[in-house]
């Protein structure tokens, strides 16, 4: 909980990690992949107050001490949900797998969301490792790279047959929402991997679904918010953009939040960390704060009142994954009936 | 010494020619071009370099392929080394630019298609973006969307914003005279007007907002990643 000027927020981080990407895990013969991986996720990490920056040794293996003092202690998180990412070619035991993450989150009843994720070109065997993960940490949420190198594969598409499968498959075992992480690489190298078109084709034929787009699909967050604003079971997560632009280039974060508030709506807006790239202490202080910059520039822009950053920093990702809200945290009172933030210019 | 150096500079030039695909700027001022060297015989090293080791490898490979020909295609070069460093996909890019392999080759079993079709894509984002920056004066000076869909190029006030528009336009060819509309559809040409005017500058403005937003991103990485400064490269605020 995150207390300002007598406002209390209920947080929710819903995209962070508990990874080991230190050299113990390099895959022998894989050590540039795994590297260079990890090296790119510590540059994005100088785009945060310098104060808060790491070296890259505890980057690649922070403790689970520095995860629970950065996540709870001092980063006022109520709720933290496990993203995982395999990465098994290049990481032994995974970069970040759903057991690693399950066996610090048991320890601690109560605070952590225990999401998991499937590869559809895992076939059967993928199917059945879903259920016993289902089974075992009571996923709700499922993480997909769709960049994830597999047996000679360098990615995959919502669209393919395959992933219908796993989605179908999911959906029949409670899930409810797909965390999409998209990366540089997809079948075939010559299309835009960063392309959102197969989450728009799975959110209108998975309406069940919540189709949560990480990053607000960076980089094509224009072909993101086109999309969403067509699909309602389509949301935006806010890892990146507040981690990524908000402190290094307040002005394009103001014109990011602005596109995003006119196109999605902050009822469709989730705050994520992405910890351990970034400390959430930073960005939650920060987004409670923010205001437009007083400029012409921005006066088109829909404003974010303090109800709007309840939602962002917890309200709405408590709805997707059913978590309890203690009464005081609630909005205080029901929000006059939909307020449209999200439509299409018209004339 | 001095003839040398004007030819690095001619070199440079020419690199400055080419864009990255998604950012729509020069490889130069983004900082890309690690080195650029150029013997009295004319013999051309350049290196390029990008924000991670992972940077998705069909951008890249339009990057050094451009940054081949720019530099091949200039008078008293002797011999062309061009090759990316510092990412993953950097064997198989520069092996391919070097043997003028083309994409499909370079990346065997990988790719279905040459380019050409994600270079119109990024060029039509350039489009809309551009369409932003030529507008927006417009908008503020009290003229409503539909007024904008009126307007035709000649009407315009001359601009570089402008010039750059019509060059992308141009490109991807489509109407870039001055009796061609000020709002066309960046696929097929037609003239926007009336009600539609509204959304597609709603469009072009997220669009330009996205490009900018990931530029502002990839700057910061490149930053953190190399601390000199790249041939040509021009400081940002």
């Amino acid at each position: 909980m995150y207390e300002k000027n007598g406002e209390k927020y209920f947080v929710v981080d819903s995209h962070m990690h508990f990874w080991n990407a230190g050299p113990d895990n390099w895959v022998p013969g894989a050590e540039q992949y795994a590297k260079g991986w990890i090296e790119c996720f510590h540059a994005y990490q100088s785009l945060a107050p310098k104060e808060t920056h790491w070296p890259i040794e505890k980057f690649m293996s922070y403790t689970e001490d520095d995860l629970m003092k950065d996540v709870f202690e001092d980063g006022y998180v109520d709720v933290a949900i496990f993203q995982p990412t395999y990465l098994k070619e290049w990481y032994t035991e995974g970069f970040n797998t759903t057991e690693k993450n399950a066996a610090l989150g048991e320890k601690h009843p109560g605070m952590f969301v225990h999401n998991t994720r499937f590869d559809p070109r895992d076939g059967d065997a993928g199917l059945e490792e879903l259920k016993r993960n289902v089974d075992r940490y009571g996923s709700r949420g499922v993480k997909l790279y769709t960049a994830e190198w597999n047996a000679g594969s360098r990615g995959y598409k919502l669209t393919d047959p395959a992933a219908y499968t796993y989605l179908a498959k999911a959906q029949e075992l409670g899930i409810k929402n797909i965390h999409v992480h998209k990366g540089p690489t997809i079948w075939p190298l010559d299309k835009d991997a960063f392309d959102v078109a197969d989450v728009d084709h799975a959110a209108t034929d998975f309406p069940e679904l919540n189709f949560i787009v990480e990053h607000v699909g960076l980089p094509r967050i224009e072909d993101f918010c086109f999309m969403a604003t067509q699909e309602p079971n389509v949301y935006a997560g806010l890892s990146v953009v507040i981690g990524g632009l908000m402190h290094a280039r307040p002005r394009f974060f103001a014109k990011v939040m602005g596109e995003l508030l006119f196109w999605v709506g902050e009822d469709k807006m989730t705050f994520g960390s992405d910890y351990g790239i970034w400390e959430p202490k930073w960005q939650i202080e920060g987004f409670v704060d923010w205001e437009f910059p007083d400029d012409p520039e921005f006066a088109d822009y829909p404003r974010l009142g303090i109800d709007g950053k309840k939602k962002i920093l917890g309200l709405n990702a408590a709805t997707l994954y059913d978590l309890k809200v203690p009464d005081e945290l609630q909005l205080k009172e029901e929000a006059p009936a939909a307020q449209d933030d999200s439509k299409l210019v018209s004339s | 010494m001095t003839a040398v150096a004007t030819e690095r500079d001619r070199v440079l030039d020419a690199l400055g020619a080419v864009r990255d695909p998604e950012l729509d700027e020069p490889i130069t001022t983004l900082g890309f071009v690690s080195t650029c060297v150029v013997s009295a015989a004319g013999d051309v090293v350049v290196r390029l370099r990008l924000p991670t080791y992972f940077c998705a490898p069909n951008f890249a490979f339009l990057m050094v392929a451009d940054a081949y020909d720019v530099v091949a295609a200039l008078p008293a070069v002797r011999s062309v080394d061009v090759a990316l460093e510092d990412h993953f996909a950097a064997a198989q890019i520069n092996a391919g630019v070097a043997l003028r392999a083309g994409f499909v080759a370079s990346f065997d079993g990988e790719a279905t298609a040459e380019l050409d079709e994600l270079r119109r894509t990024f060029v039509a984002k350039a489009v809309l973006a551009g369409t932003d920056q030529v507008c927006r004066p417009l908008v503020a000076s009290g003229i409503d969307p539909a007024g904008v869909a009126r307007l035709t190029i000649a009407d315009v006030p001359p601009s570089p914003e402008l010039d750059r528009l019509l060059r992308r336009r141009t490109e991807l060819g489509l109407p870039a005279g001055p009796d061609a509309p000020l709002l066309v559809d960046v696929g097929t040409g037609a003239a926007i007007a009336g009600a539609a005017a509204a959304r597609h500058l709603g469009l072009a403005r997220l669009t330009r907002t996205g490009i900018e937003a990931n530029t502002g991103i990839c700057r910061g990485m490149l930053k953190h990643r190399y601390a000199e400064s790249g041939a040509g490269e021009e400081e940002q605020g």
